[in-house]
């Protein structure tokens, strides 16, 4: 069975990048991902120190199977190079880029990240980039940003920033996203990117980050951020298919074997004909669960 | 107090002999006394026959204190059920010092936070010994500093029990907080504004002292009805005090689990080997603490018992709000209550008759004839420190000053089937593994497996556990493995540096010497 989500992307947990205490629990938390931050929970005296504390904990933690993504400061800032200087060469996962506005952002990172991997001795083009659009001119534009550069593992946006640049709040119900979400899923999608769904800010009302988690499932996000441990469970909940969805997936996967076996091009499930997109959904569905730790019987 | 030492069992150096102590034994492995052939004879005390009478209650407690008889070298005890909030000990001890009486051993089943006032008067000489299961704050201090002429003693529960029936601790005045009790001295815990649940100390202090004193702040008409914990026939006088202590404060023991996502991952895991080690099935027994993971280890095994139909036999031991509710859901047939941990325990004590009060004997006692936690299947206990050894220190922190308590620790991990350590792999930046831990209170012989956020410990001598453990897909680490990769994040500390003078001595459940504390330099 191929591989289709090359590796889970469900829940990716914010941590402040100068809070040592949390970054070197980065593997206990459950999270998929985690997003060592620069950015946004970083006061300007304390840039330097997370930057230091981040890069030495790249080179020295053991962050088992979470994968390690940096957000850095925004190409808007005086922070942006020396982020990418100092973090380039301790080989995260990926780095989270905000406020790209413009396939130029991306480019300009693209350019640095090429010249330090090469520098440094690192794969080419090994360090993907998260692009994070907050504005309504990047919304706009996403469709040209996901195409700016090949080195993008996904998109994703900044629910807080886009809605002050849009003049409107954000409610608990969440809808007045919803045309934004699904211009970056789109612009993702078209260009065989990820798309991942924004933080849910209110700590305290798992019931909302459920109702949330749930949209940004049936979006078609691929995951979404996390600011506190405990939404983790919630997110990888909605994450996790039903019972019967997952016997059905079953029941496709081993039709679509024994099909491909036997040189059939067409598979027949529980009387009715399948096609490959819906092969595809299944596969999906049965990672899912065993991401979840459901029983999955495929053989 | 320098003494000569000679090495247990566990290479612990101990005492044979203290003066103004007695002599002892060194601990010779945790069953050493238990296998049915060792035998003890009770010492005796002469008792004195009070004149009957309708009325007990003294004009006042220092009244009742001059009636008791209590001289200066006397032995008087407490029971630690109003936790925080107890304002008895102080009270008590103020009033001895008025009184002119020294030189008294102070033996309550513990000591807390609330209880500073003692390291005053070890000062002022009104007392010179101590007997406890744990002491923090400014007592530990001043026991680790030396201000004890005599080494403390510290007992586990069940060890005090033990202490107390065989008359190596022998209490002549007993001062007993009664949150309800009336004018013949039946007294209660259940109700009352300074309600504390179980009085399952105090029992014992009861049944053993010369003199037994029921303090109240809540006098009611008799009888007491509809629950007794301890009847008159016990208690020699009555005295009413404005207050026995602060309901705010009774109520300490963590009621809501933790949202800490390290405590979280441990509980997770030891859930995980509970789970795996198949003991959670029908008629099982458990128990665990109020604090750090041990809310969420209960959490979780609710949820899986209740997803499989699993109904237990019992929970013992410290009872928490959230244990009650699983008696109350059906999870378990019945709860023992030896002590209360939070306010939601009370009024089902109260109510639900399968939520029983014990005594600490009953609970914990290894010589009785069949103690409570000889017939538990898991424990989940928390520490301070735990080294490669798998021996738990409960008593000191990482500064070697002591500030914890003995409790049931090493009376559980004795009794239970499997037992479980929970403990982060560091504390502010500390490791909590060891390769000695400063004071052995739980020997590792008694311990299955230490948990912490970064991976499970389990003793070599359970193969069979770590088999399971290992087919679950849980982190088994070898524990010098686990030692290392803390140590990595967090260095090795400087050692504390200790003098030879012994401040203490750590009495094993069966009255053997297991360790001593030492004064910090």
């Amino acid at each position: 069975m191929t591989a289709f989500l090359n590796r889970p992307r469900r829940s990716l947990l914010y941590i402040p990048g100068n809070n040592p205490g949390m970054i070197q629990n980065c593997a206990i938390y459950g999270s998929d991902g985690v997003l060592l931050d620069l950015e946004d929970s970083i006061s300007i005296t304390e840039k330097d120190a997370a930057r230091k504390l981040v890069k030495y904990a790249l080179r020295n933690l053991d962050f088992g199977t979470v994968e390690r993504v940096v957000r850095i400061n925004g190409r808007d800032t005086t922070f942006f190079e020396k982020d990418l200087e100092e973090i380039i060469p301790a080989c995260p996962d990926a780095v989270r880029i905000p406020k790209i506005d413009s396939p130029d952002d991306v480019r300009a990172a693209d350019e640095i990240i090429s010249r330090l991997e090469n520098e440094n001795g690192i794969e080419p083009g090994s360090v993907r980039i998260h692009a994070m659009l907050e504005t309504a001119k990047a919304i706009v534009g996403a469709p040209a940003i996901a195409e700016s550069s090949p080195r993008i593992l996904g998109l994703t946006i900044g629910g807080q920033d886009l809605a002050a640049d849009l003049g409107i709040k954000i409610t608990r119900e969440g809808l007045e996203m919803l045309y934004a979400k699904s211009a970056v899923i789109l612009a993702a999608k078209a260009n065989g990117l990820l798309a991942f769904d924004t933080v849910y800010t209110d700590i305290n009302d798992p019931e909302g980050l459920r109702e949330q988690a749930a949209m940004s499932v049936s979006l078609g996000f691929s995951g979404k951020a996390a600011i506190h441990p405990s939404q983790i469970a919630v997110i990888h909940e909605a994450f996790t298919p039903e019972e019967k969805e997952v016997r059905k997936a079953e029941r496709i996967v081993r039709g679509a074997r024994e099909a491909e076996e036997r040189h059939l091009g067409v598979v027949a499930v529980d009387g009715r004909m399948v096609d490959a997109p819906v092969v595809a959904q299944a596969i999906r569905t049965i990672e899912l669960a065993k991401l979840a730790g459901m029983e999955v019987d495929v053989e | 107090m320098k003494l000569e030492t000679v090495k247990n069992s566990i290479g612990r150096y101990v005492p044979v002999s203290v003066p103004g102590l007695g002599s002892f034994t060194p601990f010779g492995g945790p069953y050493a006394r238990l296998d049915g052939t060792y035998s003890w004879t009770p010492k005796l005390f002469p008792r004195k026959i009070p004149a009957p009478a309708t009325d007990k209650v003294a004009p006042n407690l220092e009244e009742a204190i001059r009636r008791s008889g209590l001289e200066s070298g006397m032995t008087i005890s407490f029971h630690h059920h109003m936790r925080n909030g107890d304002s008895l000990v102080c009270r008590v001890l103020f009033l001895l010092e008025k009184m002119g009486i020294r030189n008294v051993t102070l033996a309550p089943s513990s000591l807390g936070d609330c209880h500073d006032c003692v390291a005053e008067m070890v000062r002022k000489g009104v007392i010179s010994r101590l007997n406890t299961s744990g002491v923090r704050g400014e007592v530990g201090k001043a026991i680790s500093r030396g201000d004890f002429e005599v080494p403390v003693m510290i007992r586990s529960h069940g060890g005090r029990a033990r202490s107390i029936e065989e008359g190596s601790l022998h209490i002549n005045v007993a001062f007993l907080a009664a949150p309800a009790c009336d004018r013949l001295g039946n007294f209660t815990g259940s109700s009352g504004k300074t309600a504390c649940g179980s009085m399952g100390y105090a029992m014992v202090d009861a049944r053993y002292a010369d003199h037994v004193i029921a303090v109240t702040d809540n006098l009611v008409d008799y009888p007491l009805a509809p629950r007794i914990s301890i009847p008159q026939y016990l208690v020699d006088q009555v005295a009413i005090v404005d207050s026995i202590g602060d309901p705010s404060k009774i109520a300490t023991g963590a009621t809501r689990v933790t949202r800490d996502p390290v405590q979280l991952r441990i509980a997770e895991l030891a859930f995980g080997l509970i789970r795996a080690s198949g003991m959670l099935k029908n008629g099982c027994s458990f128990q665990t603490g109020g604090g750090g993971p041990s809310l969420a280890v209960a959490k979780y095994v609710k949820e899986y018992m209740k997803g499989q139909s699993i109904r237990g036999s019992y929970c013992i031991g410290g009872i928490t709000g959230y244990m009650a509710d699983m008696l109350k859901e059906g999870l378990f047939t019945a709860l023992f209550d030896v002590q209360s941990f939070d306010a939601a325990v009370t009024s089902s004590m109260a109510d639900n008759p399968y939520h029983m009060e014990v005594d600490a004997s009953c609970y914990a006692n290894p010589f009785n004839k069949g103690c409570l936690v000889n017939d538990l299947d898991v424990v989940v206990l928390a520490a301070l420190d735990v080294d490669t050894d798998f021996n738990v220190d409960v008593l000191t922190g990482h500064d070697g000053v002591l500030r914890g308590a003995s409790g049931g620790h090493s009376d559980t991990a004795a009794g239970a089937k499997l037992s479980v350590i929970t403990i982060p792999s560091m504390r502010n930046g500390v490791p909590s593994i060891r390769e000695q831990v400063q004071t052995v209170v739980t020997p590792g012989e008694t311990v299955d497996a230490i948990v912490t956020e970064k991976g499970i410990a389990i003793n070599p001598e359970r193969e069979d556990l770590k088999s399971l453990a290992l087919s679950a897909g849980l982190p088994v680490k070898d524990i010098r493995r686990l030692k290392d990769e803390i140590e990595k994040i967090t260095g090795i500390p400087d050692e504390v540096r200790f003098g030879d003078e012994i401040v203490g001595l750590v009495e094993y459940r069966d009255g053997t010497i297991i360790d001593t504390l030492r004064k910090v330099l």
